[in-house]
C-alpha cells in the first residue's frame, strides 16, 4: 500500500510566548484545561487538570474559555486549504487532519521539502503544528502525535521498526481498551506486535474498531485498508457575461445571466440564498448588488426581480465590460412536484414577497413584529427579520393595549387635580385636550434586572378628552419616591 | 379604499381599517412612511386584537410605501394590505390609486390606505371613509372609564354603494361593528344594525 499520508497537530494558540496560557471548558466540577501552549506544558499542566488547581501551582497563569465548535469550523476551512498540497484532506479528530499525499511529494521537490513547506505555511499563519509522513493513516497519527520530532518520515520498510516504541495509545484506541491493555501489561506496539495473534484474536474478536487493538495494529501496518473520504468543497454557481464594448446598462443581461445559474443549480439539486452581481468597470472599479431570499429559489424572473430597483442607483462611471452573477449562498432544494388539483402557480408566493421587499428596502426595514416576554410596552414587541423566519401566531394574554405607539413616548404638559391621581387636563404638540373619562393607573414597575438604577415606575392611564379621541398617558414615577423630583408625564399611544 | 382619518393623531381610522380585513388566515402587509412613524406611532401587537401575523415594512418615502403595496397586492396569500403616507406627496397621484385599484381587483387583496393631514384630491380609489373618533359608549362597570370605541363614519365617495354617514360602535371581542344613526340633536340611537362585509368589499 502505496499512500503516504500527513497528519497535522494543533495546540493551543500562543498569544503569549512567554507566559502559561490554557483554554478552558466546563467540567463536572468547574472549568477544566483545555489546550494548553508550551511554557504551561514545562509547567506540568495537563489537559483535564481543574483551572483552580492550576492556579494554585502557578499563580500568573492566564486562562480563556475554549471555542471548541469555532476550532471545528476554522479546522474544516483549513481542511480545504490544505488541498493546495494533495487533492484528498479530511478532519482527523478534532485537532487535526489528514492528507492523502500519495505521488504528490514530487510536485514539491520530495517529501522533505514538502514537509517544510507545510510547516512554513502553516506556522505563516500563526499554527504550531507537529507532522508526519507515513504508508498508512495509522502511522502517521501515531508518529504526529507520539513521535520524538515535529516532523517525522516514515518509509514503507522501516514501518514496524519506527512503530515499535511508541506507546499503544498511539494506537487510537479508547480509554477502557488502554485500560486493558495496560493491565495485560502491555506498554508499546512493539511489545503488542510480539504477542502471537491467535490469543489476541481469541480476546478481541468482538470488539469493535476503536477497541480492538488488532484491528489498529493491521490498519497501522497497512494490512488493513482505510480509505479517506474527505468531504466534498460547496459547488460554485457562477455565470458571467463578457462584452465586447463597455455598456453603461446591465439589464438586458440579466435574464441570460440568471438562466445560467439557474441551470447550474437546477443540475446540482441546489437553490439559491443569496446571489451576488457583480459590475466589472473599464475603469478599474467594481460595483457589487446582492440579495438574499427567504428560501431557497432556481427561478430565473426571481432572481432577476430581485435586483429591480437597485440597478438604477449603479454608477456605471465610463461603462462596465463584465458582469458576473454568482449564487454566493446556495442550499439544496429538492423539486416537489404540485398535486394534480393545485392551482396554477401565478401568484407571488410570500416568500418571494419577503424577498422583494427586503433586497429594494434593506432586510432590516422588513420584520415581523413578535411579542417578547416583557410587561414595559415598548419591550413587549420586537422586530423578527422576514428573511428566512416564519410568522408567529400572536395570541397573547389580553390586556388593555393601544393600537398604536409612540416610539419613544411624547412629554406632555399635565394638569391634575392631585399629584397621584388621574390627570384632568394635558398639552401635547401646542394642542390642549380636556380629558373627559379617564381609567387607571395600571402600574408598570421597571425590570431592575435590566433598567438602570433610577428607573421610576409607570402609572398609565387610559384617558378619553372631550372629543372621543382615546390615550395612553403615563407618569413616570411618583412625587415623593426619592428618585428625582415631581414626576413627567408621557403620551404613549392612541385607542381606536 | 382610502380612509382619511379626522386629525392624524387619531387611531380611530386604524382601528376601522383593522375591523374590514377578512380572516383569512395569511398576514398582513403594512407599509408606513417616515412621517406616518414619526407622528402617529406604529402599529402595537397586544393591542391590535387580531392574531393575524403583521408583515412590517418600515419605510422611508411615500414612493417606497406605493411600491410595497402594489408588491404585496400581486401576492394573494395575504390577508390584506394596509398603506399609510403623510401628507399629499406628488407620486400619490391619480395614476398611482388607480394602479392601486385595478390591481386589488385583480388579486382579490382588499387594500387600505390611511391618509393623514391632507386634502382628499382626485383618486381612483374605489371608497372613500372619513373617519372620527366619538365620545366613547359607556362603561358597563365604571361610570368614569371610556368603553367601548364609538366612531363616525363618513362615506364620501363610492363607486358601488350610497355614500352616507354612520356612527359605529366597535366590540373588540366579538369584532361586531355596530351601527346606528344619528338623531340631529346629536344623540344615538342604538339598535342592531350590522354592517356586511360585502358593503366594504
Amino acid at each position: 500500500m502505496d499512500r503516504w499520508r500527513i497528519t497535522r497537530k494543533r495546540s493551543a494558540k500562543a498569544l503569549w510566548d512567554d507566559t502559561p496560557f490554557v483554554l478552558t471548558r466546563e467540567g463536572h466540577h468547574g472549568e477544566v484545561i483545555h489546550a494548553v501552549n508550551a511554557p504551561a506544558r514545562t509547567l506540568g499542566m495537563a489537559r483535564d487538570a481543574r483551572l483552580v488547581d492550576m492556579r494554585a501551582l502557578c499563580p500568573n497563569l492566564r486562562a480563556q474559555p475554549a471555542d471548541p465548535k469555532g476550532d471545528h469550523e476554522a479546522l474544516e476551512k483549513l481542511v480545504f486549504w490544505a488541498r493546495r498540497w494533495c487533492p484528498w484532506s479530511a478532519i482527523d479528530g478534532e485537532d487535526g487532519f489528514v492528507l492523502d499525499t500519495t505521488g504528490a511529494d514530487h510536485l514539491f521537490g520530495g517529501e522533505t521539502a514538502m514537509l517544510a513547506d507545510m510547516e512554513a505555511r502553516l506556522s505563516a499563519i500563526g499554527l504550531s503544528v507537529r507532522l508526519a509522513i507515513a504508508p498508512t493513516w495509522g502511522a502517521a497519527w501515531a508518529l504526529a502525535r507520539y513521535g520524538r520530532n515535529d516532523h517525522e518520515i516514515c518509509s514503507p520498510g522501516d514501518l514496524a521498526q519506527r512503530l515499535a516504541p511508541l506507546p499503544v495509545s498511539a494506537l487510537r484506541l479508547d480509554d477502557k481498551t488502554l485500560l486493558l491493555l495496560r493491565r495485560l501489561g502491555l506498554k508499546t506496539i512493539g511489545m503488542l506486535a510480539d504477542v502471537p495473534r491467535l490469543s489476541l484474536a481469541r480476546r478481541f474478536s468482538r470488539a469493535q474498531l476503536q477497541a480492538n487493538p488488532l484491528l489498529r495494529l493491521d490498519q497501522a501496518m497497512g494490512d488493513m485498508a482505510e480509505p479517506i473520504s474527505g468531504p466534498r468543497e460547496a459547488p460554485r454557481f457562477l455565470a458571467t457575461a463578457g462584452l465586447l464594448e463597455p455598456l453603461q446598462d446591465p439589464t438586458p443581461y440579466l435574464p441570460t445571466l440568471s438562466q445560467d445559474v439557474c441551470t447550474k443549480l437546477d443540475a446540482q439539486g441546489w437553490g439559491a440564498r443569496r446571489v451576488c452581481l457583480r459590475i466589472y468597470r473599464t475603469d478599474g472599479e467594481v460595483r457589487i448588488l446582492e440579495a438574499a431570499t427567504s428560501s431557497p429559489s432556481r427561478d430565473t424572473d426571481h432572481l432577476v426581480r430581485l435586483f429591480d430597483g437597485n440597478l438604477e442607483r449603479l454608477d456605471p462611471g465610463f461603462g462596465f465590460d463584465l458582469i458576473t452573477l454568482e449564487a454566493v449562498v446556495a442550499e439544496p432544494l429538492s423539486v416537489a412536484q404540485p398535486s394534480l388539483d393545485a392551482p396554477a402557480q401565478e401568484e407571488v408566493h410570500l416568500s418571494r414577497l419577503i424577498d422583494r421587499l427586503s433586497a429594494r428596502f434593506g432586510t432590516g426595514v422588513i420584520a415581523w413584529p413578535t411579542p417578547r416576554d416583557s410587561h414595559i410596552p415598548e419591550r413587549a414587541q420586537g422586530p423578527v427579520s422576514a428573511l428566512g423566519n416564519n410568522p408567529k401566531s400572536l395570541a397573547g394574554v389580553p390586556r388593555t393595549r393601544p393600537l398604536r405607539l409612540l416610539d419613544p413616548p411624547e412629554p406632555v404638559g399635565v394638569l391634575y387635580a392631585v399629584p397621584e391621581g388621574p390627570p384632568a387636563q394635558f398639552v401635547w404638540r401646542r394642542q390642549v385636550h380636556r380629558i373627559a373619562r379617564h381609567q387607571g393607573p395600571e402600574r408598570i414597575a421597571p425590570e431592575w434586572w435590566r433598567a438602570r438604577s433610577g428607573t421610576r415606575l409607570r402609572d398609565y392611564y387610559c384617558v378619553e378628552d372631550k372629543s372621543g379621541r382615546r390615550f395612553w398617558l403615563y407618569r413616570e414615577g411618583l412625587p415623593d419616591d426619592g428618585w428625582g423630583g415631581d414626576p413627567h408625564w408621557y403620551l404613549h399611544g392612541m385607542f381606536a | 379604499m382610502e380612509v382619511f382619518p379626522d386629525t392624524s393623531v387619531d387611531a380611530s381610522a386604524t382601528g376601522f381599517v383593522l375591523s374590514q380585513i377578512p380572516r383569512k388566515g395569511g398576514p398582513i402587509l403594512w407599509a408606513q412612511d417616515r412621517l406616518s412613524r414619526y407622528q402617529a406611532g406604529e402599529p402595537c401587537l397586544a393591542g391590535l386584537g387580531t392574531s393575524l401575523p403583521v408583515l412590517h415594512a418600515a419605510l422611508k418615502r411615500p414612493a417606497d410605501v406605493l411600491w410595497a403595496l402594489e408588491e404585496g397586492l400581486r401576492c394573494s396569500g395575504l390577508s390584506g394590505v394596509i398603506g399609510e403616507i403623510w401628507g399629499d406627496p406628488a407620486v400619490l397621484d391619480f395614476t398611482a390609486t388607480k394602479r392601486l385599484a385595478l390591481r386589488a381587483e385583480a388579486s382579490g387583496v382588499p387594500v387600505w390606505l390611511i391618509r393623514r393631514s391632507c386634502v382628499p384630491n382626485l383618486s381612483a380609489a374605489r371608497e372613500r371613509w372619513r373617519i372620527a373618533a366619538m365620545p366613547s359608549s359607556p362603561h358597563p362597570d365604571d361610570a368614569q372609564a371610556p368603553g367601548q370605541p364609538r366612531w363616525r363614519l363618513e362615506l364620501f365617495r363610492s363607486r358601488w354603494r350610497k355614500p352616507g354617514v354612520w356612527i359605529a360602535s366597535y366590540d373588540r371581542k366579538t369584532r361586531r361593528l355596530r351601527l346606528s344613526d344619528q338623531f340631529s340633536d346629536g344623540s344615538v340611537a342604538d339598535h342592531e344594525e350590522t354592517f356586511g362585509q360585502s358593503a366594504v368589499g
